[in-house]
């Protein structure tokens, strides 16, 4: 079915008894051309452009849990595609392009809000990186504007601009960047997906690969044997755990990111804002609260919830740049599971096993990067050769010395 | 999370800073035949596991030791504080 005002009308007059479930909930069948593990954002995004750009549409997407259970679900919803690195750059701007004609082109509301991200500057050797990392933005077509700090007092009161330690000299606007309901990302693709043929099949966890001379001709899950031509893993959070299964080891650390809500509050925020000088951003949900977190806590674990200090670090960088925020309360937190890559950067590559394909390594920084991962993703598929954009994004890169490390902090995943 | 010293006792992590996988203390020859093979592994494959995990924290805002902590990545419980040194010690046959 189709949404459409029309449909909304109709239904309405006739009891909204019409509606349908948004994808079907399918046995799967014992063989497909492609399986994807992981029904999360990236996974669905995968299977939906695989059946629009590709036509490809004997897949199934299997899921441990419920679909849209793991990241997608737990992340802070901001899209931006402001890197520098040209690794990374025109890969995100691919993205971010998508993300504006993304409701249009899956027929589902996914509240994508172009309410403007601002990276604020504390001084003048940050205000010059900023402008290095702008021209870079420009450079592959998207958009950055510099705003100083006179600009700011007048759009942004509230901010703490004379801050003893870090005062406020200005920021990085891109006005493009904003905030997507993210579990509506997963619905809308899940039902993009579903309604060209793919069967996205839950609760059906995978418990190892058919892997044969180096071959991979198939995956065992807890509902039998799924043969598949090629078997494509998306399982960011799982990464490390799951491609153990096919005895591979990654440059992947997994690490917990938390994220916390305010209780609601009138409109204060504009759009998307960061800190300079620690780690902390924040954005307002549209029902009011105060959607925001900070850094990762930086031990190696699997459990989906953090410890304290951090909670206390973003807290502080909270009060440094809006002191207004004090008197609200926290209403709910929760932590994610982050494949931290070496060098900062995903993966979007085959393996060297035969028919056995890796998507991960996002660290946390998969939500935005969605539809560009689903379609790059889905063009390595079908195509066999990375897409144009997404040609850094190799699990050798380590080797052969071409790291895409955005912060520059080397091989250490809790610095990314 | 609290980390028993085995010096100093029952001190917060917060006042570690984290490296990761305790294999970073066995460094591979860097004159052997497979030097940048084994060199690319030992940087950045390290271990990950969901379960028991042996890994370097350093004391940082304490004695400046380095711990090897095993500690489970899915529970957080810690079953075990040595002295990397002792560690590393004991590995090459008690000199």
């Amino acid at each position: 079915m189709r949404y459409s005002a029309l449909n909304i009308l109709r239904q309405g007059l006739t009891g909204n008894k019409g509606w349908k479930p948004l994808w079907r909930d399918p046995t799967p069948k014992p063989e497909y051309d492609i399986v994807i593990v992981g029904a999360g954002g990236h996974g669905l995004a995968t299977a939906y452009y695989l059946a629009k750009e590709y036509g490809l549409t004997n897949i199934a997407v299997l899921e441990k849990g419920w679909l849209g259970s793991g990241n997608i679900g737990r992340n802070t919803t901001i899209i931006r595609s402001n890197y520098m690195l040209l690794g990374n750059e025109p890969f995100y701007e691919m993205s971010m392009k998508l993300w504006e004609g993304l409701e249009q082109d899956f027929n589902y509301n996914a509240m994508v809000s172009q309410r403007s991200i601002l990276n604020l500057f504390h001084s003048d050797p940050q205000r010059d990186a900023f402008v290095r990392r702008a021209n870079s933005m420009l450079l592959a077509g998207a958009d950055a504007e510099l705003a100083d700090e006179a600009q700011l007092r007048r759009e942004l009161p509230f901010l703490d601009f004379d801050n003893a330690r870090f005062p406020i000299k200005g920021g990085l606007y891109q006005r493009r960047g904003g905030t997507v309901r993210h579990d509506a990302v997963a619905w809308g693709y899940a039902r993009g997906a579903d309604q060209r043929g793919v069967d996205i099949i839950q609760n059906c966890e995978v418990t190892g690969f058919q892997i044969k001379n180096g071959v991979c001709a198939g995956v065992d899950t807890v509902r039998g044997p799924i043969r598949a031509k090629k078997v494509a893993v998306c399982v960011a959070g799982s990464s490390g755990r799951v491609m153990s299964l096919a005895g591979m080891r990654l440059p992947i650390e997994s690490h917990v990111l938390q994220a916390f809500v305010t209780e609601g509050l009138k409109p204060v925020l504009p759009g998307v804002i960061t800190f300079g000088a620690g780690h902390f951003y924040v954005s307002q949900s549209d029902k009011g609260g105060l959607v925001f977190g900070g850094d990762i806590d930086g031990y190696n674990t699997y459990a989906q919830r953090g410890n304290l200090p951090v909670v206390e670090d973003v807290a502080e960088g909270g009060m440094a740049i809006m002191p207004m925020i004090g008197r609200t309360r926290l209403l709910r937190s929760w932590g994610g599971v982050m494949d931290m890559s070496m060098d900062g950067s995903p993966f979007i590559d085959k393996t060297h096993i035969d028919g056995l394909y890796f998507n991960g390594g996002w660290c946390y920084g998969g939500f935005k990067a969605t539809p560009a991962s689903g379609f790059c993703y889905a063009h390595l598929l079908a195509k066999d050769t990375p897409h144009p954009v997404a040609t850094e994004y190799r699990l050798d890169r380590f080797r052969r010395g071409h790291l895409i490390d955005e912060k520059g902090v080397g091989a250490q995943p809790n610095l990314h | 999370m609290i980390i028993n010293h085995p010096l100093l006792g029952p001190r917060d992590a917060a006042e570690f800073v984290y490296l990761g996988d305790a294999s970073l203390m066995e460094r591979p020859d860097p004159q052997g035949p497979e030097a940048a093979d084994n060199f690319h592994d030992y940087a950045y494959l390290r271990k990950n596991p969901a379960g028991e995990h042996r890994e370097l924290w350093y004391h940082e805002q304490g004695d400046r030791s380095w711990l090897v902590v095993t500690r489970n990545t899915l529970t957080h419980e810690i079953s075990k504080v040595e002295l990397a040194r002792d560690v590393a010690v004991t590995r090459r046959g008690g000199q």
